[in-house]
């Protein structure tokens, strides 16, 4: 096998940038599936979301990529505010299976709606030029946007898992997951609470989108593949754990990579034959509390 | 009457079926109708009689449609050969998909069988056989026992009206058996069903196999009828579509995705001209665009569904009898015992 070093980093770096969304997208689902019980199908629809608004954005308004990082994901959070107090609110009384019911619809209203106005062929974004190019880091040539996403992602995925873990607002939440009623009756508002929580978890998702539209080709069904991917980074990681999660996302992400490298015909389904293998070996996932 | 009036109704739509090639009906449209229906009642086994919500159905019936394909084209299979084949390969994807999935419960059995298929998407987008986005075409129907040419439109209808009302018959055969009874017990409480000594994992899994190994024979009938098998058939879409079908039907009822199927494949065919009707109507030339939006009405319809019409078409009928039913029965019986409230407040009083 002739696989060259720099091919070899190279594959590695992109697997670490699909990685990165699979830990930030797999975060989001993690923590609203804690608090709302809601297996979030839309996750994938929010973040094609908020990729397209990116290109939007750019396209007809010259907001650039800087300010679009910002405003992409508060406007997916505020509509995802609206789709938790309009329609998901209704069914945390229902089977959770309702919930998955409920997002499915939705991922597929959302989908056909910018795939009547866009296609699905893809609408080409160009990195910002300040991250345009490539840096020499001596061993190999190291393409600075893909740098940004693995850095800036780790960096959001950790102060993620700094705010739930290590702040007031924090255990609030971990309480919230815990014993919602016992929270409410301490005075804390815990509708409010999932209410953002949701808004939270989606803006993660279209910052992932808003990051991948220069390196993941932007189409209104850039989501679909991606969120069951993601679902099956959930089942290896389990949802316990929100390092887990982060730690599952990179580390899939990194195997895929290298699977491209070395048996490219497998890199399409190498995450699921993984979650094969756990299933068999650990059913509660790496990281699972719950058989 | 409440025993006798959905047989009566079966009775009728069965009459339907047999006669509706001479009534000008399109055989080959039925005949897709009632491969989708015995897809989406094979499905309801699972999630409406087991509670087992699998997002990974596609691969069965995608999976025997191309194995069906193949068995045909590939080795000049006869079409009984080839049906089989299908229904064995749904079987033995369905042990395979349930033996993982069954060891995660609610969310997780979802994701994981949603996972499996998408593996099997991925097989089918690649393996060299499959013909990869092209699908596999022109899938001939050949001669069923070597005597009755199914290229015949004729021929092929009986032959498929005669395969899905024995599938029903046996999936409701099935749901009354004392083994649909148990399957009930650990849809209602599963630790329950565990505590009273049943394996509960056999059981399921048992389901699961059942129900994918029908789910691919009307995958590989689909391909006899239509004549190919494409990766549409393993989408994750197909999947949420069967889901869709037995939804708006009526999950747990046994007639609930006829309906279900024949109302989301006809809207699916139908939506172009609804559109184009809607817009002559409206004067609102948006909706004649209504046909390419296909997925767009059907995430609102699952939408819609999951809101205020959880218990579908027939389990709202259903509900409508029972409750049609309810009040003449009181009154009759008031005629008939008038001492009754009497009694039984004289009995109060003391």
């Amino acid at each position: 096998m002739n696989v060259s070093l720099p091919a070899l980093l190279s594959q590695l770096l992109l697997g670490l940038v699909n990685g990165s969304f699979y830990a930030m997208l797999s975060l989001g689902l993690a923590v609203i599936f804690g608090l709302l019980g809601v297996i979030n199908f839309t996750h994938g629809a929010l973040f094609m979301m908020g990729a397209i608004f990116a290109w939007m954005g750019l396209t007809y308004f010259e907001i650039n990529y800087w300010v679009m990082l910002i405003v992409a994901p508060i406007l997916v959070g505020a509509f995802g505010i609206v789709i938790e107090r309009l329609l998901l609110r209704r069914i945390y009384r229902l089977d959770p299976l309702y919930g998955l019911l409920l997002t499915l619809g939705l991922t597929l209203l959302i989908e056909g709606v910018f795939r009547s106005i866009y296609g699905v062929s893809g609408l080409g974004y160009d990195p910002p030029e300040l991250l345009d190019g490539a840096t020499s880091v001596g061993f190999m040539m190291l393409p600075n946007y893909r740098a940004w996403v693995v850095v800036v992602s780790i960096t959001i995925c950790l102060a993620t898992w700094f705010l739930i873990e290590k702040t007031k607002l924090g255990a609030y939440l971990r309480a919230g997951t815990e014993n919602p009623r016992l929270v409410e009756a301490f005075g804390i508002n815990v509708p409010l609470m999932v209410t953002l929580t949701y808004g939270f978890g989606v803006a993660l998702a279209a910052f992932a989108g808003v990051l991948a539209a220069p390196v993941i080709q932007v189409t209104p069904l850039m989501g679909q593949n991606l969120i069951i991917v993601v679902f099956a980074v959930v089942v290896i990681g389990g949802m316990g754990s929100i390092l887990g999660s982060i730690v599952t996302g990179l580390g899939l992400g990194v195997v895929e990579g290298l699977t491209k490298v070395f048996y490219p015909e497998a890199s399409s389904t190498v995450v699921f034959l993984i979650m094969v293998v756990v299933l068999l070996v650990r059913p509660a996932g790496l990281f699972g509390k719950e058989a | 009457m409440k025993k006798t009036l959905p047989l009566v109704c079966y009775g009728l739509l069965l009459l339907a079926l047999l006669m509706a090639p001479f009534a000008g009906a399109y055989p080959v449209f039925v005949m897709k109708l009632m491969c989708f229906a015995l897809f989406a009642a094979a499905f309801n086994l699972l999630l409406g009689f087991t509670g087992l919500l699998s997002f990974g159905h596609a691969a069965f019936f995608g999976g025997s449609a191309y194995v069906t394909g193949y068995a045909v084209r590939a080795w000049g299979a006869t079409p009984e050969v080839s049906l089989l084949l299908g229904t064995a390969m749904g079987a033995a994807l369905g042990w395979v998909f349930g033996l993982l999935a069954i060891r995660r419960q609610g969310i997780y059995f979802a994701m994981i069988t949603l996972a499996l298929a998408q593996m099997v998407f991925f097989a089918a987008l690649q393996a060299p056989f499959t013909g990869g986005e092209d699908g596999m075409q022109g899938v001939p129907r050949g001669k069923l026992f070597g005597l009755f040419d199914l290229s015949d439109d004729l021929h092929m209808y009986y032959l498929t009206l005669a395969v899905v009302v024995a599938a029903f018959v046996l999936i409701v055969r099935t749901v009354h058996s004392p083994f649909g009874q148990v399957l009930k017990g650990i849809k209602e409480n599963e630790p329950r069903a565990i505590s009273l000594g049943y394996d509960t994992h056999r059981f399921k899994l048992l389901a699961f196999v059942l129900s994918a190994a029908l789910s691919g024979l009307a995958g590989s009938l689909k391909t006899l009828v239509l004549g190919f098998a494409t990766l549409s058939d393993v989408h994750w879409t197909a999947s949420g579509g069967v889901i869709l079908m037995t939804l708006v039907g009526g999950m747990g009822t046994l007639s609930g995705p006829l309906v279900g199927s024949a109302v989301v494949v006809m809207l699916e065919n139908k939506l172009g001209e609804i559109g184009n009707g809607i817009a002559s109507i409206t004067g609102i030339g948006w909706f004649g665009t209504l046909g390419e939006s296909v997925t767009m009405v059907t995430g609102l319809i699952f939408v819609i569904c999951v809101l205020s019409f959880r218990r579908g078409v027939m389990g709202e009928a259903q509900a409508l009898v029972v409750r049609w039913m309810r009040p003449r029965s009181r009154s009759a019986g008031e005629r008939g015992t008038p001492v009754a409230p009497g009694a039984a407040g004289h009995d109060h009083s003391h």
